[in-house]
């Protein structure tokens, strides 16, 4: 089922035109870097100051409400370009052992990040053991980190 | 470096990966000088605070990047994305050169106010365009659309430097 579902994209004109264009791929990956960019910093300004690095003197709700849209904007330009990438060669991403990897991640890192950080972030610091608030951003770092780098490794692969 | 089959890959990792930690903060500093993001942080504590992030995550990038040229010198030295994005490079420190050694120079006069001077905003601004353009050049300079075999038009073949055909 999973296998029709990538063959079917393959069958679409979205994949035909990407694939064909000898630019397309180039500039969507660019707009992909663009937004790695951007996420990176919305998240890590929030994880660094759960760590006690970084904006110290601020509250960690301060620098997360703040950080809160950039993060939204750009996990949906990633998402979108992304999509978009993967039109392009649904076949070898079918074969490509860091592109499961990557979605794997993709999926924990995003409920992670929009259920427990988010909640964790959002509450009076003073009831939060700061273990706890630690724990969160690694594990926030953790699961980011292999998206990246399991991303990156698709172009490695194949 | 270029004989190894994981060497390159991995330095090429940690220079895109870097990105996050480099350009992620020099994007949230100048959205803060635009006025859209931290505008109850002062510019002076987000550069007081975030300066040494900056700073390892450039020479993080400095140094994976030199090798990665150092990997491929010939066909970079001849690459129009690579020489663009030496150019744009140097303009982003001229533009960050100017802007520590100017304007901040009275941050602790500006800094807290969420709408900063003109001059800060165009450093934040300009800073913006020019690492996005960084970026794209860097993405760009592994394809080979413009490499010297690729029979190049005159204008194309100077700005690359490119060795005429005729000569070889």
């Amino acid at each position: 089922m999973v296998a029709n579902f990538f063959l079917w994209v393959e069958s679409t004109r979205a994949h035909t035109i990407i694939s064909e264009s000898t630019w397309m791929f180039a500039v969507i990956e660019s707009i992909h870097l663009l937004a790695l960019a951007t996420i990176g910093g919305a998240i890590l300004i929030v994880d660094l100051r759960l760590l006690g690095f970084g904006l110290k003197r601020q509250r960690v709700a301060d620098v997360a409400r703040d950080a809160q849209p950039w993060l939204v904007y750009s996990w949906i330009v990633m998402i979108v370009t992304g999509i978009a990438l993967f039109t392009s060669e649904p076949t070898k991403c079918y074969y490509s052992v860091p592109f499961w990897w990557k979605m794997t991640f993709l999926a924990l890192a995003t409920i992670f990040t929009f259920t427990v950080r988010r909640k964790i972030t959002q509450a009076d610091e003073s009831l939060i053991r700061p273990l706890y608030c630690r724990l969160v951003a690694v594990a926030s770092l953790v699961l980011w980190f292999g998206v990246g780098a399991g991303g990156r490794w698709i172009g490695f692969s194949g | 470096m270029h004989e190894s089959l994981y060497m390159y890959p991995l330095v090429e990792s940690v220079h895109v990966l870097t990105l996050c930690l480099f350009v992620g903060m020099a994007v949230l500093l100048d959205l803060r000088l635009l006025g859209l993001t931290l505008r109850r942080v002062s510019v002076q504590e987000l550069t007081d605070r975030l300066l040494p992030f900056m700073i390892a995550g450039f020479v993080i990038m400095f140094v994976t990047g030199v090798l990665l040229f150092y990997a491929i010198p010939v066909r970079s030295y001849l690459n129009i994305f690579f020489r663009l994005k030496v150019i744009a490079l140097v303009l982003a420190g001229a533009n960050a050169l100017y802007f520590h050694e100017g304007i901040h120079k009275r941050v602790h006069e500006w800094g807290a106010d969420a709408r900063t001077p003109a001059r800060a905003r165009l450093a934040g601004a300009a800073s913006l365009f020019l690492w996005a353009f960084i970026i794209v050049c860097g993405r760009m300079i592994a394809y080979n659309w413009f490499d010297c075999d690729m029979h190049l038009g005159p204008v194309m073949q100077t700005l690359t430097g490119c060795p005429s055909t005729e000569r070889r």
